[in-house]
């Protein structure tokens, strides 16, 4: 049954990942999402002022900072659902706010993972999963399933592809929301606060759903406090405060000798 | 407690004015289902327009459903039905029925629906358009199919309350359930006919009733 998938579904997971490395466009050089001078304002208030950052192909970058320092703003930038009041993205070189983009389009290549899960209720998990399938991408119904529940065997639920939401805990809510996320084969994921909402014993498969994705090659942002797995899993760790960047570098080198005093009292209140 | 049989269930009258009553029963359905599609479908049009927010749209349509909502049916097909021949326009009674409270259903349906899908999360919103779905797919596929299920009360008793209006056709002349037993009533200088009617409502509108309970229940996940 699965030598039959592989040969009928375009692109494996794990081909999909590979695949990435392999195109033309993406060289070790060129970051894979590019942040260049974004600022955002809300009416009189200054949100970011000024954000410039890189994350290479495969990176997993870790944003902490005190609540109201604009880190989900800066991220839900990336993908356009706030529009940066000025500066430029770019993802793989390709600039998504020059003036006659596709902005759906552009949206495919970034998949988004939410703090409050956003599963659409009346779908079941592989309808979940399936819709932009269908919709977006133009999959006929069997071939969307297909991708649909080999995603979700990827995210370990394979068997709960036709349960609502309301019957699911709330990790296999945001296991299913990753899922969701990797089923237009993004080049980017972005996480703002996916574990925020889960009670502790549940926060560990949502994270080791993302160790795992990160071992298979995805470029990931994440916004979260789960400071452990910034130490263990994150390439670069950046603080951020005020709507602006205190100071990026290694996990070892913001976590174990942070430069800014901003820095030092921010994990002090984090650390336990 | 004869007087009572013989006035309200005489058996005489019940034959004799049954068959003219079933066929009012007949168009009382005939127009509340056209009063209900129409409705229902422009209120959904409506609603969806609405959530493009365009400031200048939005006016008259909240317009549209404020009036149509505070203004009592029956002076509308009233005034509808004497006025518009004044206009050149003559329209059956038939006509000016559906057109009136298929207005009405419209502004309600929309108002019950806007509510519902403003009480819908944004999570969902940015859900669906981070997947890369257009604002007119998020909202057919996302948005709305929430929504629709949100509002089945409310709805619910608009319908019940359409059917029920579908009697003010009476007065302009549409061969329904009431004026038929109108006819009769005053024909037969009996008032079973009028028992007869409400006997027809009643049938009509309990298994809705029961129904829409039944809808409920079965759309009883939390949305929130």
């Amino acid at each position: 049954m699965s030598m039959s998938i592989s040969m009928q579904v375009k692109a494996t997971p794990e081909r999909t990942v590979k695949s990435h490395l392999n195109t033309p466009m993406s060289s070790k050089s060129v970051p894979m999402l590019e942040l260049r001078g974004i600022r955002k304002t809300f009416g009189n208030l200054e949100i970011l002022k000024g954000i410039d950052l890189d994350v290479m192909k495969g990176q997993l970058v870790f944003l902490i900072g005190p609540s109201g320092s604009g880190k989900s703003t800066l991220l839900r930038c990336c993908n356009r659902l706030e529009e940066p009041t000025s500066g430029s993205v770019l993802i793989d070189g390709e600039d998504i706010l020059a003036a006659g983009v596709n902005v759906n389009k552009v949206r495919t290549k970034l998949g988004m993972v939410f703090q409050s899960f956003n599963l659409y209720p009346h779908l079941d998990a592989l309808g979940n999963v399936t819709l932009a399938l269908r919709r977006v991408s133009g999959k006929t119904r069997e071939q969307a399933n297909d991708i649909g529940h080999e995603m979700l065997r990827r995210v370990g639920l394979a068997d709960r592809a036709g349960h609502y939401p309301s019957q699911l805990s709330g990790g296999q809510q945001q296991r299913v929301a990753i899922a969701r996320a990797l089923a237009l084969e993004p080049k980017v994921v972005l996480f703002d606060e996916p574990t925020s909402a889960l009670d502790p014993e549940l926060v560990n498969s949502v994270l080791s759903t993302m160790r795992e994705l990160r071992e298979a090659g995805m470029t990931m942002m994440v916004v979260s406090h789960e400071m452990r797995f910034a130490r263990e899993a994150a390439d670069k760790v950046v603080f951020m405060a005020d709507g602006a960047i205190v100071e990026q570098g290694s996990s070892d080198e913001v976590f174990g000798a942070p430069k800014h005093q901003r820095t030092r009292e921010f994990l002090a209140q984090i650390e336990r | 407690m004869n007087t009572i049989v013989d006035n309200f269930l005489n058996p005489e009258i019940l034959v004799k004015y049954g068959p003219s009553i079933a066929i009012g029963m007949l168009e009382t359905v005939r127009l509340s289902v056209l009063v209900l599609a129409t409705g229902f479908f422009f209120g959904l049009v409506m609603a969806s327009i609405r959530a493009f927010r365009n400031r200048y749209v939005n006016f008259f349509i909240v317009v549209f459903a404020d009036i149509f909502r505070a203004l009592p049916p029956l002076v509308l097909i009233v005034v509808m039905y004497f006025g518009l021949p004044m206009l050149g326009v003559r329209l059956s009674g038939f006509a000016v029925a559906w057109i009136t409270l298929g207005c009405v259903m419209t502004a309600f349906t929309e108002e019950v629906l806007w509510a519902g899908m403003k009480s819908i999360p944004k999570g969902q919103w940015d859900a669906a358009r981070s997947t890369g779905l257009t604002f007119t797919e998020s909202l057919a596929f996302v948005i709305l199919p929430q929504a629709v299920r949100i509002v089945v009360p409310p709805l619910t008793s608009r319908v019940v309350a359409t059917v029920k209006n579908t009697a003010l056709a009476s007065t302009v002349a549409v061969p329904e359930m009431l004026s038929r037993a109108g006819e009769a009533l005053a024909e037969g200088a009996n008032t079973t006919p009028l028992t007869m009617a409400a006997v027809g409502y009643l049938v009509l509108l309990l298994p809705l009733v029961i129904f829409t309970r039944h809808l409920e229940k079965r759309y009883a996940w939390s949305v929130h």
